[in-house]
């Protein structure tokens, strides 16, 4: 199977370059002036939707179609969804109004007229859901996914189905069966995935909060390609009911915000066992977004006595120069916040790719195999079984899945097992072994969340190991089921804007709190952000 | 909603053409059968070459001829849990196709097993009961292929960690057949999932997927290759059924399928150690089945390698043919299947405690096999103690009118005579019928103690069983009470003497055996409640004294 032992290859070359012991991180003098900070209330939309709904200053319809006509406007270029539930989420809005004229702001719930825009893997009731696969077109589920229906039932409302690599599987979202996305910060270049319309959709505010889907970074990465909020909660912090199955044994639910406290509210609503799914966690779901105040004074020290560990082995070679210094002063930053910050060496952390790739598509193989056609689905006409299945999947499945396919396919058969999938599983246990054991020495631990920012469109298309190389951020956390934060940390050169970078906070099992503490402070943002934001924000015409 | 998404398949031999097709109506065949055990003893075989009419003498027969039969058997028990294993889809044999099916068993995308723990209980009843080791910790596999009736291209499945492991049965041989305690090995049970079934036109143009089984808990038993004839793997069928039953697990019917047995046969040369090349035999829905496909197998191959054919038996799948009574070719097969097994990321592992299998330990029956130890210590022959035990029914029946003071060799008399014998005449169960154990061990009490004769006794069981009431009542009602008042027979005797004075004039000319007559004109005037011994020596008397 030569794309895993190339990749693996690869990355020992990269590995030999890392340092191997560990000392004090010193950047201080390496970075540009301490930034100045901007001060202010922590930005969230969900919070000022709440405030202005309930004070009568706007009706859920004029939220509903102030989104709306941005959408309509910025979807020729951007091409997030596949499907826009427009009219549903208009008839939604205006009931919601009902419900506040006779019943007041008793009657709402607590997410009333937050326009959220879900991943096309998540089933949704009566709305098309494909996975971004042409073999699920017009395929309907009957039932919501537990994260659509859980904020369904706090009255947020589907704004319509985003784009994504088919099935997950890719980093641009190219992958898809559909059409390709682009990046609102320049449309010559990736959203990153495989949740890029997902997070493309929230950076060109076509809705406030999206749901995405994690299995090696498919939200972190995008998050940081789209300069959006992006959270990786814990393995089984949010239930996989109605999550379509690429790899089960790594995905987790996800969602993007433009703030930290936007996702930590999603958060909140979302997360907690199941019964439809056993491997979803019962352990206590706190209000994350409580106390998330930020200490606006640098003097006042808000991160005093949090230890932050800097992953050496993510700033090295094959890592965009601007991407480390964006990180560095990032570091910097949360060092002057009162945090003491180190670098730290995981020695396995370059293992983690290849052994990623080849547990994700075993998996994918099984996980897979129920699209033949049968019960659903695109079925193509054959005189025999066998060209039943093979005609229906060969036609409509893509390239990229049908590689994962086989190359998962090859891994759990006979005789290349131990040499593949048990040895995968080996290097699982010793990354997550590393990671717990930094994570013992630190409270949190802090990479970039893509070796690069955004790229062309097509620049990888047609090098999936350049594209597997770039998930060496992100996988090592699905592979060890911790949680972890993708914010906007810097900019580098690109666009008309520049293009965004961002810092990926990884905190240990159920910690998403932590993070958060960290990165609601991380948002007092430098004053060379106001530039890019302001930039950016003009391409789309005042639409912000 | 599954109503609309089923949709036709088309295949080149089972399916072709077919022109927009959804899911079926048609009835399945209702079934005639009742739930009583399949015997394995009656073998109703005289469609059968002589050939293999072999019985118990079987083994050793085929050791005259320089051979050995090894035989290991795959069990397959459907677990009669109120939902299926992992979504709570009722399961009923028979209902209308696709009418119990939701987003789970149908392989949905984004649908989440979630494990039904009746299951697992199940499964630990019935590893105990196999004298298995329980694995405290266990865990599922998916094990993959593609069929239609698969919904989601794996099954779940138990690979290398079975939930139990290591354990044996213990059975008895009918005693027609030979009779002897055997001791088989039991490789490992299992949990796994049912598929659905596919179900074929008529024409053959077009085949439709009934999904209502797909998601049904399964044991699946897997014996040591132990068995070395046709009777011995069939008794293991029988015995691996009582228990399934014993213990409440499943119905263990074979015609609906609930109990698969598939059966792996290989002959080798006697003294060999190393095994012959093994031949997979399938679709045999009694174990009488069992017991004349695998006698087919072994005399057919047993033939071939005294004809210097041995390379003739290949790695295959036979399938056994009830109507010509022989095994044909189904499929070889070329190398071995790669399911390419590997952990369910769904679920989580199965995790017991000891508290939990010991409630479980404690909360089951008393198994066949200590059933039968017992009965055999009350001194009833292997005859009366594998009918009384075989059968949970007849055996709760019988241990019930111990309680109540029968004594067991009389008790089984009644159980295994004139029960049975209605039963099989009315084609019922013991539990069908009004007859109490009480009123059984009354009976047995009334005749002992003189009340009624044996023979009033019979009248009035025939009328407990078929009308209910108590013993008293009957012989109240028809006033059936036994006269033993000597008195009062002496007088019969003296009227029926008196009634038939030829007779008497003959029997004192020396014809004695007239003497029964004389006792069946008095039993006639009594209605039959005369005590017969009394009756007797007082009528002999009475011949004997005038002349
Ligand atoms: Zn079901």
């Amino acid at each position: 199977m030569p794309p895993p032992l190339q990749a693996q290859r690869l990355l020992l070359s990269h590995r030999r370059l890392a340092p191997s012991h560990r000392r004090l991180f010193t950047v201080v003098s390496s970075l540009p002036s301490a930034p100045t900070l901007a001060t202010g209330a922590v930005p969230s939309s969900i919070l000022s939707i709440r405030e202005s709904l309930l004070s009568g200053e706007r009706t859920a319809a004029d939220i509903t179609a102030d989104y709306l006509s941005r959408l309509r406007r910025t979807e020729p270029s951007v091409r997030s969804f596949i499907h826009v539930a427009d009219a549903a989420a208009e008839r939604e809005a205006e009931e919601l109004d009902r419900r506040i004229a006779t019943g007041g702001r008793e009657a709402v719930g607590p997410l009333a007229g937050v326009i959220f825009g879900v991943k096309d893997n998540l089933c949704t009731a009566n709305m098309p859901s494909t996975g971004g696969s042409r073999i699920l077109d017009g395929y309907r589920p009957a039932y919501d996914a537990t994260a659509v229906r859980r904020l369904r039932e706090a009255d947020a409302i589907v704004v319509g189905k985003t784009n994504l690599d088919e099935f997950g599987m890719g980093s641009t979202t190219e992958g898809s069966g559909f059409q390709v996305t682009t990046n609102p910060w320049d449309d010559s270049r990736v959203p990153g995935g495989s949740s890029g319309g997902s997070a493309s959709a929230v950076s060109a505010r076509q809705c406030v909060v999206s749901l995405g889907s994690d299995t090696g970074g498919s939200v972190r990465q995008p998050a940081s390609f789209c300069g959006v909020v992006g959270l990786k909660p814990t393995y089984g912090r949010v239930s996989r009911f109605g999550l379509m199955a690429y790899a089960s044994s790594l995905v987790v639910v996800g969602c993007f915000g433009s703030s930290v406290i936007d996702t930590a509210t999603i958060l909140s609503v979302i997360a907690g066992h199941d019964k439809m799914d056993s491997t979803s966690s019962s352990h206590y779901v706190p209000d994350y977004k409580s106390e998330l105040i930020p200490q606006d004074l640098l003097e006042s020290k808000p991160l005093n006595g949090t230890r932050i560990g800097i992953i050496q082995e993510t700033l090295g070679e094959g890592v965009e120069t601007g991407v480390i210094s964006s990180i560095k002063a990032a570091a910097s930053h949360l060092e002057q916040l009162g945090s003491v910050v180190e670098e730290v060496s995981l020695p396995s952390f370059c293992l983690g790719l290849p052994a990623y790739y080849i547990l994700a598509s075993s998996e994918a193989s099984s996980n897979l195999s129920r699209y033949d056609g049968i019960r659903y689905g695109r079925q193509i006409s054959a005189d025999d079984l066998n060209e039943l299945y093979g005609g229906s999947r060969a036609n409509s499945l893509g390239h990229e899945v049908k590689m994962r396919i086989l190359m998962g396919t090859y891994a759990l058969s006979a005789g290349y097992y131990d040499a593949y999938y048990k040895r995968a599983q080996q290097v699982r246990t010793l990354v997550k072994k590393s990671f717990n054991e930094a994570l013992e020495r630190y409270d949190i631990l802090v990479s970039p969340a893509a070796p690069s920012a955004a790229y062309k469109i097509g620049e990888k298309i047609n090098d999936p190991l350049a594209m597997y190389a770039g998930d060496i951020m992100t996988v090592n956390v699905n592979l060890a089921g911790l949680p972890a934060l993708v914010v906007l940390c810097g900019f580098v050169e690109g666009g008309s804007a520049g293009l965004p970078v961002g810092l990926q906070m990884i905190g240990s099992p159920f910690s998403e709190r932590a993070s958060y503490d960290a990165a609601v402070n991380r948002l007092c943002l430098p004053d060379g952000f106001e530039a890019s934001r302001i930039k950016f924000q003009d391409r789309f015409h005042g639409v912000y | 909603m599954a109503l609309t998404l089923l949709r036709g398949i088309r295949t080149p031999t089972l399916f072709r053409r077919n022109a927009g097709l959804f899911f079926t109506t048609i009835h399945p065949p209702l079934s005639s059968f009742t739930t009583r055990a399949e015997s394995a003893q009656a073998t109703e075989s005289k469609a059968a070459p002589k050939s293999i009419q072999l019985a118990t003498k079987e083994a050793a027969e085929h050791k005259k001829q320089g051979f050995e039969a090894v035989i290991g058997i795959e069990t397959h028990v459907q677990l009669s849990t109120v939902t299926k294993a992992f979504c709570s889809c009722p399961y009923n044999y028979g209902s209308q196709p696709n009418s119990t099916v939701c987003p789970t068993c149908m392989g949905h995308p984004g649908t989440l097993p979630v494990l039904n723990a009746k299951v697992v209980e199940c499964a630990v009843k019935l590893g105990l009961a196999l004298n298995c080791e329980i694995s405290m910790t266990s865990k599922f596999d998916r094990k993959q292929y593609f069929y239609p009736d698969l919904p989601k291209g794996y099954q779940i499945s138990q690979f290398d960690i079975p939930i139990a492991k290591e354990g044996y049965l213990d059975l008895d041989l009918p005693v027609e057949f030979g009779g002897g305690h055997r001791r088989f090995g039991v490789t490992r049970v299992h949990i796994e999932e049912d598929a659905g079934k596919l179900l074929h036109s008529e024409s053959g143009s077009y085949s439709q997927v009934d999904l209502n089984r797909a998601g049904v808990p399964l044991l699946e038993i897997v014996s040591e290759p132990d068995m070395r004839t046709g009777i011995e793997a069939a008794e293991y069928g029988a015995e691996i059924q009582r228990l399934v039953r014993y213990l409440g697990v499943s119905n263990g019917n074979m015609q609906e399928g609930s109990l698969r047995c598939d059966v792996n046969v290989s002959v080798r040369p006697v003294g060999q150690s190393k095994f012959g090349t093994k031949v997979e035999i399938k679709n045999m829905n009694s174990f009488s089945a069992i017991n004349r496909a695998i006698d087919y197998e072994i005399s057919r191959q047993i033939v071939l390698h005294k004809e210097g054919q041995a390379d003739q038996i290949v790695q295959e799948t036979r399938l056994w043919d009830e109507s010509s009574q022989k095994t044909f070719t189904m499929r070889k097969k070329e190398g071995l299947a790669d399911y390419r097994y590997f952990p369910e990321p769904d679920l989580p592992e199965v995790v017991l405690t000891s508290d939990y299998i010991d409630e479980i330990h404690k909360s089951m029956p008393e198994l066949p096999e200590a059933k039968r130890r017992r009965y055999e210590n009350m001194g009833l022959s292997m005859q009366d103690v594998l009918f009384l035990a075989n059968d949970d029914n007849v055996a709760r029946f019988f241990d019930s009118t111990l309680e109540h003071g029968a004594d067991a060799k009389l008790a089984a008399n009644w159980i295994m005579g004139d029960i049975a014998a209605y039963l099989k005449n009315e084609k019922l169960s013991i539990d069908e019928i009004k007859l109490t154990p009480l009123e059984l061990s009354e009976l047995i009490a009334s005749i002992k103690n003189g009340t009624i004769s044996g023979k009033i006794g019979k009248e009035i069981l025939i009328e407990l069983i078929a009308k209910g009431g108590t013993v008293k009542s009957v012989i109240e009602e028809k006033d059936l009470v036994q006269i033993a008042d000597p008195a009062a027979i002496e007088a019969m005797v003296d009227q029926a003497l008196a009634d038939n004075p030829k007779q008497l004039e003959q029997y004192r000319a020396g014809k004695t055996k007239l003497q029964g007559f004389f006792a069946g004109q008095v039993m006639k005037a009594s209605k039959g409640k005369a005590n017969p011994v009394l009756l007797n020596k007082i009528l002999g008397e009475k011949l004997n004294a005038n002349s």
